[in-house]
């Protein structure tokens, strides 16, 4: 009996948070702004470099930018800082570095993965809850999705607006990273680098070339 | 003028690559296509003892790591390097010659993916440690395109008309 009650109450759960979704993906775009708040989400290996080539592209609207990077991953870091200390220094803009637990580590089992995710999204809570992005920029690392899961259900809740624009990495040529899967219907916008993806994913947007 | 060659692994360690490019055999290729000289970023592998390179029928020098690797580059004919995408990209960036070896123990690596494509569309050459050698021998680099430029401004176009904002370029 106790059984039955559970399951009824997580399959509520279940279907008010498709609906929910559903709702949010047919409501119309956020309102316009004059500046563009970005919640950067780097990663270890190329991940970061890849980053930080976007962010340089883009216009001086787009600011402040808040990093969250992985705690174990130091060399992200240290790119983060020499590049915000060599950009424009006209705009009295402070960048943050938020540091959140890692995912999930390479090769690790995919059941302490929950664990050291869900740890990882405790944290990203507030990281979100401060930084207010208009624009979660993401592009695969693990440290991703605890960001834009806690993102999701803030726009769910009606809590905190945010579009995630996910740009897949560069070595994807045939198939998307895990992070990529996730994340591929819940993208505002979802860029790939190589046709071989865009044919097999079809809403992903191909610019005609690498992005990075 | 002597061709020269410099040889990267990245942050990786990659031994079979070093002592491979750094035998008897692989230099004596290297020499007979005009390369006179080698230098070898060797990265988390075992240290280079450049002493037991004097008998090689040409220049070896290695380090562990550099901040930058750019400037190397750019002074090499040839580049030899592991798949990283970080390396591949850097070279090719450069508009220089690039060798990829591939790290056969390493072949689920997702790295491997982009080397693939990019010798696919006749950007770099590539082969193994085992076969390095032959490679060499046989070392045509006049079919190689150069890559083109990414479109990160196209993007940049994209998600700035997507959030509404006249365009206002840094």
């Amino acid at each position: 009996m106790f059984l039955l009650v559970v399951a009824f109450m997580v399959s509520c759960l279940v279907l008010l948070a498709t609906v929910l979704i559903l709702i949010r993906m047919a409501s119309p775009k956020r309102k316009p702004t004059s500046t563009v708040r970005v919640l950067s989400v780097a990663g270890s290996g190329g991940h970061t470099t890849e980053m930080i080539r976007l962010l340089k592209s883009l216009p001086v609207k787009f600011r402040p930018t808040s990093y969250v990077v992985a705690n174990t991953d130091l060399m992200s870091k240290n790119k983060i800082k020499t590049f915000e200390e060599g950009r424009s220094s006209k705009l009295d803009d402070d960048y943050n570095i938020h540091v959140i637990p890692r995912s999930r580590e390479v090769a690790q089992s995919w059941l302490t993965t929950c664990y050291t995710t869900s740890l990882a999204i405790i944290f990203a809570f507030p990281i979100v809850w401060r930084t207010k992005p208009d624009l979660v920029l993401v592009n695969g690392p693990g440290t991703c999705i605890p960001i834009c899961f806690v993102s999701i259900l803030f726009d769910i809740f009606g809590l905190h607006r945010s579009e995630i624009i996910f740009v897949e990495s560069i070595c994807r040529v045939d198939r998307l990273s895990m992070s990529g899967k996730i994340l591929y219907h819940l993208a505002s916008k979802f860029y790939v680098h190589w046709p071989e993806l865009k044919a097999a994913y079809p809403r992903a947007i191909y610019l005609g070339g690498r992005v990075v | 003028m002597e061709k020269s060659v410099f040889v990267t692994v990245g942050t990786t360690s990659f031994d079979d690559l070093i002592e491979a490019i750094s035998s008897k055999e692989a230099t004596l290729a290297l020499l007979k296509k005009g390369y006179g000289s080698l230098l070898m970023q060797y990265g988390r592998g075992k240290e280079v003892d450049l002493n037991e390179k004097l008998s090689l029928p040409i220049k070896v020098d290695a380090y562990k790591y550099k901040s930058s690797i750019h400037e190397d580059i750019i002074n090499a004919d040839l580049i030899i390097s592991h798949a990283g995408a970080g390396s591949c990209l850097e070279v090719l960036g450069a508009g220089k010659k690039l060798l990829v070896v591939v790290n056969e123990k390493l072949m689920d690596n997702h790295q491997f993916e982009l080397a693939r494509k990019l010798h696919h569309d006749k950007h770099l050459l590539y082969c193994t440690c085992s076969t390095l050698v032959e490679t060499i021998t046989n070392l045509d680099l006049s079919s190689l395109q150069p890559l083109p430029e990414p479109k990160t401004e196209l993007w940049a176009d994209d998600i700035t008309a997507h959030f509404g904002l006249s365009y206002a370029k840094r």
